[in-house]
């Protein structure tokens, strides 16, 4: 089993987005879980969503406390939520951010621990190709780069299923762009 | 056809594989999204001949399903909460008149205090309603549960409720095969109802019954009932048969084989408990699991069955009766074994999860004989003490909803520990 754990703001589209990965690990034969937190949205206020995928078929239906990876689609969340809660101290960190100048609101925590910190310019590249803050795909694009749970290709099906084809391709867009950028880059930690 | 979907969009689709001709409606969360998507099907013309009914009230979607059914329409509805109890006497003449609707409940708890989330309160509010209570535990069973739920309803002439668990199973994005409209076809033929209002044969419905022979109708609406129990191991093995795969409709047993301690639940809960079956059972100790599909009417003999070989028997539910305690517990005490001791564990109210740990705890604590008769799993007894000790202390001690918020946020400051 591993557990993702999405966290945006309202309008981000973060509950689409856990779907997205859910449709894209379907593509692939595997098994996937999507479920949003349940409460009354509103626009800008703090959104999680979450995403099991397993080899197996999954039953659980209880929360996930400890994930494996947690996507972030706005690092000032870190500032107003506990962002890190429960995640696998060697877990994949996937932030939506330039540089490291935007992470000063998160926890010192952070630097010094074996967590694999992956930065990923997801507003902007969702800018450009899709000419709306959403950034979501791209995300995922960076997502998959550094974690290998989900092929580039399944998800960018899992995106024209999901989209008309325009919006759909400007999606796929920012998902490859995101996804080769981070390929060209990560490099695994290594661990002592 | 094998999918990535929503839990709400599945039961849509199964629905509409089972050509309901009238569809009235009033949106309330977590029910909404089914309806939506059968508004839609009917919208675009996929799902006809059928019309979808926007209502002023769940009162009117229940009274309209009535005039629909009773004019011999097939007919569907949904709602949640306090939804469901707003169309409470809707409910009653429903089934006295032995009209085979079926409604999905989304579960969603009664307020007060006000509650979107998921627990069992609001269906297990209407056990005595005269309908037909299924509870799912997954989405795949959920949607199969819709097509057993028109067979069963149009073979007794009986409306038929199928409880999924709000958000947690309703907005879950999960694998589910849909049913195909060809199998549901093939299954559930059109309905030829037992009674129907028509110009063609007029008589009416709905006479006035005095004492003479009230008790005899309500005798006939129980052994009608009891049928059921008979009724559905064929139909649910049938529509297996055609689905290609099990589509439990009294009870779901795990791993009973040797179990001296067995947890019986309902609902979506049944996924985790059964991953905590197994882990147990890794860990050397003998437990099982039974899912208990159909409530209303009570399987007592399947139960009893299922039961047989449990020393402790753990029901774990999702709502309780004030001032009496488990409501399940009260139900199933006579198909545990005369040596058995039967525990209830409250668990899961308004949306608390449940959680592997907290499931695990409790199964080696009554494995050991100390788990209490009646226990609320996973309870905040520092917040409730906070609370006795606030009402102790002044009389004019105000809202209780209001006042243990507060102690939330006082605790939460103070940094003093759960």
């Amino acid at each position: 089993m591993f557990s993702v754990r999405l966290h945006g703001r309202g309008g981000q589209g973060i509950v689409t987005t856990a779907e997205l990965l859910a449709v894209a690990v379907f593509d692939e034969d595997a098994y996937a879980q999507a479920f949003p937190t349940f409460g009354s949205e509103r626009t800008g206020a703090p959104v999680a969503a979450y995403c099991r995928i397993d080899e197996r078929p999954i039953r659980s239906h209880e929360p996930i406390t400890s994930p494996d990876a947690l996507i972030v689609a706005d690092p000032s969340l870190f500032a107003q939520v506990d962002v890190l809660a429960g995640l696998r101290s060697d877990g994949y960190l996937v932030i939506n951010a330039s540089d490291a100048a935007a992470l000063s609101g998160a926890p010192a925590a952070l630097s010094g621990a074996p967590t694999q910190v992956c930065l990923v310019p997801a507003t902007e590249i969702a800018r450009r190709h899709i000419g709306r803050p959403v950034p979501g795909a791209p995300l995922l694009g960076a997502f998959a780069a550094v974690t290998g749970r989900v092929g580039l290709a399944a998800l960018v099906r899992a995106i024209e299923e999901r989209f008309p084809s325009k919006v759909a391709e400007a999606n796929a867009a920012a998902a490859r762009e995101a996804y080769q950028m981070i390929r060209a880059t990560w490099t695994e930690p290594t661990h002592a | 056809m094998l999918s990535q979907i929503e839990g709400s969009r599945a039961v849509a689709e199964a629905v509409a594989a089972c050509r309901p001709q009238v569809v009235p409606a009033y949106p309330i969360s977590p029910q909404t999204h089914i309806v939506e998507a059968l508004a839609e099907m009917v919208a675009s013309g996929r799902l006809a001949p059928c019309r979808f009914v926007t209502v002023e009230s769940e009162f009117g979607a229940m009274s309209l399903a009535i005039g629909a059914s009773a004019t011999g329409s097939r007919a569907y509805t949904a709602t949640s909460s306090q939804g469901l109890l707003f169309m409470v006497e809707a409910l009653y003449n429903a089934s006295g008149l032995g009209l085979p609707i079926v409604m999905t409940v989304a579960n969603r708890a009664i307020g007060a205090p006000i509650n979107i989330w998921n627990d069992h309160s609001d269906s297990m509010s209407q056990r005595d309603s005269g309908w037909i209570q299924l509870y799912a535990y997954d989405n795949q069973h959920a949607a199969d549960l819709h097509i057993l739920a028109f067979r069963l309803a149009e073979e007794l002439s009986l409306p038929v409720m199928v409880c999924m668990d709000g958000f947690v199973l309703t907005h879950a994005v999960e694998r589910v095969d849909v049913p195909e409209p060809s199998q549901v076809d093939s299954y559930l033929p059109a309905y030829t109802p037992r009674q129907v209002l028509s110009p063609a044969r007029p008589y009416s419905i709905g006479a006035m019954v005095g004492p003479e022979a009230f008790t005899e109708v309500k005798f006939l609406a129980q052994h009608r009932m009891q049928s059921a129990l008979k009724e559905i191991p064929p139909l649910s093995a049938e529509l297996g048969a055609i689905l290609g795969r099990n589509v439990p409709g009294l009870v779901q047993p795990y791993r009973l084989n040797g179990a001296r301690t067995v947890v019986v639940t309902l609902g979506s809960t049944f996924g985790t408990l059964a991953d905590t079956v197994d882990e147990l059972w890794a860990d050397g100790h003998a437990v099982g699991a039974v899912g208990l599909v159909a409530y209303r009417p009570f399987p007592v003999d399947a139960l009893r069955a299922a039961l047989a070989e449990a020393e402790h028997v753990v029901v774990l539910e999702r709502a309780f009766s004030l001032g009496a305690g488990g409501i399940v517990a009260a139900d199933l005490a006579p198909a545990a074994a005369a040596n058995a001791r039967v525990y209830t564990a409250i668990a899961g109210l308004g949306g608390r999860p449940v959680t592997g740990a907290a499931l695990r705890g409790m199964i080696l604590a009554a494995a050991a004989d100390r788990l209490a008769p009646m226990t609320f799993l996973d309870l905040d007894t520092d917040l409730v003490a906070r609370d006795l000790a606030h009402v102790e202390a002044v009389r004019h001690s105000g809202p209780t909803a209001e006042n243990v918020l507060r102690h939330v946020r006082d605790r939460s400051t103070s940094g003093s520990p759960r």
